[in-house]
């Protein structure tokens, strides 16, 4: 692990890494996450991710909109704003469009993305325009108490699928990359580094980059469906999640059932806000 | 650098997740905290830092 530059920190006066003190706010730390909720380890990616590419924590601005993820909107130590139920991806537009040098990353959960928000995701993929949303995809609503979201895999147990679910479920990332989303992957919360590498390409792409990491939810989707502890669902992404390097080396027949992480979709395309920028200067008459 | 392995046994949950993913099993868990485990060498790998969601156990460079 490279050293944290903390050079800009103010001096670290609790028991916490560089890393957590630069980037988070450690007085409303331990989060409210539930025991062995992958949402910690996710957000830990993003800062990594961050500090990687050494972006100013003053030109940084992290968006969340409703929903477990969602908190971690109030953890970042950078310009936040927790938004309404499914808007998160609306409001992050809004501040791109109107600062386009800001670095704007959206955190949010599968039913925040896919569902109540499901119409922003795709149009904002739809028009390149540069964020980057990292979907933290547990499977279920778990602040409201374990309903089944659209990526809850069909069979599956809810609160409100006492008897199994029989929807199909939705891919985040592969639903946004259809709808044209200029850079898409799959990550985890076992595989660290390669989750971290994936959101640090995705920021660092310029256009619509969506990260969708197939989060650890113990309490709700866990108990409901038997999975085990977090140790057993950390155990599965372990054995069961393949990073894209692995992938390559196997058969289709090896591959069989397994979930594998890495890039799915990646395009060259014209970014929003500059598109928008030369039909101001058009309008303009070359004025500008 | 001389590097030391901290707890923050006042965040950790007790999830287990770096007990069960410490590749030299060198961690335990005492009455819903992590703490290290007698007779274990740890190597500082960091591997727990990684994977730890509360931000609870971490590898930092020693003070002199």
């Amino acid at each position: 692990m490279a050293k944290v530059d903390m050079t800009d920190v103010r001096e670290k006066d609790v028991n916490v890494s560089d890393l957590v003190f630069k980037y988070m706010r450690p007085e409303h730390l331990p989060h409210i996450w539930c025991p062995g909720c992958g949402n910690g380890i996710i957000m830990r990616d993003v800062a990594q991710a961050i500090e990687d590419l050494k972006i100013n924590r003053n030109n940084l601005v992290v968006v969340s909109g409703i929903g477990c993820s969602s908190r971690a909107a109030g953890y970042f130590d950078c310009s936040t704003i927790h938004t309404t139920h499914g808007r998160a991806i609306a409001f992050a537009t809004g501040i791109k469009m109107a600062r386009p040098e800001l670095e704007v990353v959206v955190l949010t959960g599968d039913g925040d993305a896919s569902a109540i928000g499901g119409n922003h995701l795709i149009h904002a993929a739809r028009r390149n325009i540069g964020i980057t949303v990292i979907v933290m995809n547990n499977t279920i609503y778990g602040m409201t108490g374990g309903q089944y979201s659209p990526t809850t895999p069909t069979g599956d147990y809810g609160t409100t699928a006492p008897y199994g679910n029989i929807d199909r479920p939705f891919d985040v990332a592969l639903l946004a990359a259809a709808a044209g989303a200029t850079y898409a992957a799959h990550g985890d919360c076992f595989h660290v580094p390669e989750t971290t590498r994936l959101i640090r390409d995705g920021i660092a792409h310029k256009g619509f980059s969506i990260i969708e990491v197939a989060d650890v939810c113990p309490t709700y989707y866990g108990r409901k469906n038997k999975k085990g502890s977090a140790v057993d669902m950390m155990r599965n992404q372990k054995e069961n999640f393949v990073t894209a390097a692995q992938a390559k080396r196997m058969s289709p027949e090896e591959l069989e059932g397994r979930y594998v992480l890495g890039v799915i979709q990646e395009l060259d395309f014209p970014e929003y806000t500059e598109a928008y920028e030369k039909v101001i200067e058009k309008a303009q008459g070359g004025a500008k | 650098m001389k590097k030391e392995l901290i707890l923050n046994s006042a965040w950790c949950k007790g999830c287990g997740i770096c007990v069960a993913f410490c590749p030299k099993g060198a961690l335990e868990l005492a009455r819903g905290k992590v703490q290290r485990k007698e007779g274990t060498d740890c190597i500082l790998c960091g591997q727990c830092e990684l994977r730890c969601p509360d931000y609870a156990i971490f590898v930092q460079e020693k003070e002199e």
